[in-house]
């Protein structure tokens, strides 16, 4: 191939994801109305289209024809950056992750992903915390106490769950001796699921992904009743658009990460003993893929409208003297796994 | 009686919150399938009780007169000054009649107040909620739109009869 023709590819792979995700957001955000109107013994929106499936598109249109605000005492471009930022991450991320195995298409060999990173999981980390950048500069640069406010809440509560994350992960690297996302998920063979194995580690980066999303229980950056909107409470528009979608596409990327470190990936336990065809059981393992993200999805959705938030105090304690001592316990126990039953 | 536990009181197991997260989230999923409560607004419309306050509504008798004797209570009683009565003679057995009428609904609180106080039954809450204007001045109802035949606010008639003392 020349260097053309791999511009090229990469260029179609890379729209084709933007699309793809920008869809996807625009159904998470149907999704979650819906959801959380049956959780509340609701319809949920259904006037715009067939049970009000293009109200997405209804709120994009609103939101695309709001005035762009910008507050007088705002740092101008910091107020702008930020939102991109928090997107340039959300959607960087999505790089790594591979949608399927290799396929023939016109002559041409074609990675079912943008780039094949063999440090995927050390990637998607270090972008996601990247993404911290984005919310504090939108707090500090909106010159609003509140969005200030916000912004350092998040900050905090980023730094702190990020540290059990990274150990909750660790033992994960432990047992499949690799930091590539396809090696991870070809370690956890049959039940070898990691959220088996190492139940600790599971609930604990469970619990971190909530916390890194900002997501309820851990929604403190925008608490609405202490902090108006949080860190976005200045922004409108487009740019707040832009941190509703990263706040999506950083909930689909956790869901994917946790299918993948923890629930066996694209794995179907044993399909290769069924004795199914190459094409079958290769669909069948994508399609695997997609309900084991779908389902986390909807964890998250399920416990946004379930649980209450947590109090700040609480929300560092927890991070600090629950989840922390429990992620370094789940990395001994998997040390013990690996010294006495030789996984 | 129930006490309030402290965080001190808690066992181990409550002390872990999984189990009590995972009950809530039980609750949650068994709602998400029960049959839904909403009303379809414009569509499906909400029938109210009678004890429900609506817009204040002038009692018409059944000969097409109002039983209002434009004593002028109601006018005093209202918190917000929203009525205005104008009393006349009439040469029927009540003597007196309002003249002019006047509700301005925008001022209305739906206090009923006005049909607490009126000796003669005259001024009724009724069950209409659907309120909308286009301008201030149409939002003035005068004794056209406030007069309802009798039989068409039995209900509350009936209720404040047993309830009203
Ligand atoms: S309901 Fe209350 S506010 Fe309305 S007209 Fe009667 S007394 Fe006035
Ligand atoms: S209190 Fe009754 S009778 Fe008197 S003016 Fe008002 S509506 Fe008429």
């Amino acid at each position: 191939m020349s260097i053309w023709e791999v511009i090229i590819i990469s260029l179609i792979k890379i729209l084709l994801i933007v699309v793809l995700m920008l869809l996807t957001v625009a159904y998470l955000v149907y999704f979650e109305r819906k959801i959380s109107a049956w959780i509340q013994n609701r319809k949920g929106p259904n006037r715009v289209g067939w049970h009000g499936l293009l109200q997405p598109f209804a709120d994009v249109f609103k939101l695309l024809l709001k005035e762009d605000i910008v507050p007088e005492k705002a740092n101008k471009a910091l107020h702008t950056l930020a939102p991109f930022i928090a997107l340039f991450v959300a959607f960087a991320t999505y790089a790594v992750i591979p949608i399927g195995p290799t396929i023939e298409l016109f002559g041409y060999k074609i990675n079912l992903v943008v780039a094949d990173v063999n440090i995927g999981v050390l990637y998607v980390l270090a972008l996601t915390s990247l993404g911290v950048y984005g919310i504090t500069f939108a707090g500090w640069s909106s010159g609003s106490k509140y969005s200030l406010l916000g912004g350092v809440r998040s900050s905090a509560q980023m730094i702190s769950y990020e540290v059990s994350m990274g150990f909750s992960i660790a033992g994960v690297l432990l047992l499949s001796q690799s930091l590539s996302p396809t090696k991870i998920v070809e370690a956890q063979y049959g039940w070898m699921w990691n959220a088996i194995l190492q139940p600790i580690g599971f609930i604990t980066f469970v619990v971190s992904a909530f916390a890194e999303t900002n997501r309820l229980p851990f929604d403190l950056p925008e608490a609405e009743p202490e902090l108006v909107g949080g860190y976005h409470t200045e922004y409108s528009s487009f740019k707040f658009a832009g941190f509703f979608l990263a706040e999506y596409a950083n909930m689909i990327i956790a869901s994917m990460m946790i299918t993948t470190l923890y629930l066996g990936g694209y794995q179907i336990p044993y399909i290769d003993k069924l004795g199914l065809n190459q094409t079958l059981t290769v669909l069948l393992q994508v399609g695997a893929f997609l309900f084991k993200t779908a389902f986390m999805l909807f964890f998250f959705m399920w416990v946004r409208w379930s649980i209450p938030r947590f109090r700040y105090d609480q929300l560092m304690n927890l991070g600090w003297k629950v989840m922390f001592p429990l992620s370094l316990l789940n990395i001994v126990w998997v040390a013990v796994l690996i010294m006495v039953f030789r996984l | 009686m129930t006490t309030k536990k402290r965080f001190k009181d808690l066992t181990f197991w409550e002390r872990l919150y999984i189990p009590v997260i995972i009950k809530g989230l039980v609750l949650t999923l068994k709602t998400m399938f029960k049959p839904k409560v909403t009303m379809e607004y414009p569509e499906v419309k909400f029938e109210p009780p009678a004890s429900y306050r609506g817009r204040p509504v002038l009692v018409q008798e059944k000969n097409g007169v109002e039983r209002c004797v434009a004593c002028g209570l109601c006018s005093r009683v209202c918190p917000a000054l929203a009525i205005e009565v104008q009393a006349a003679e009439t040469e029927l057995e009540k003597e007196r009649f309002p003249q002019k009428f006047e509700i301005n609904m925008l001022r209305c609180i739906f206090c009923g107040f006005c049909e607490e106080v009126c000796p003669e039954e005259a001024i009724v809450m009724s069950k209409d909620y659907e309120l909308v204007f286009q301008d201030r001045d149409s939002a003035i109802f005068g004794k056209d739109k406030l007069l309802v035949p009798v039989e068409n606010l039995q209900d509350r008639i009936d209720f404040l009869r047993k309830f009203k003392k």
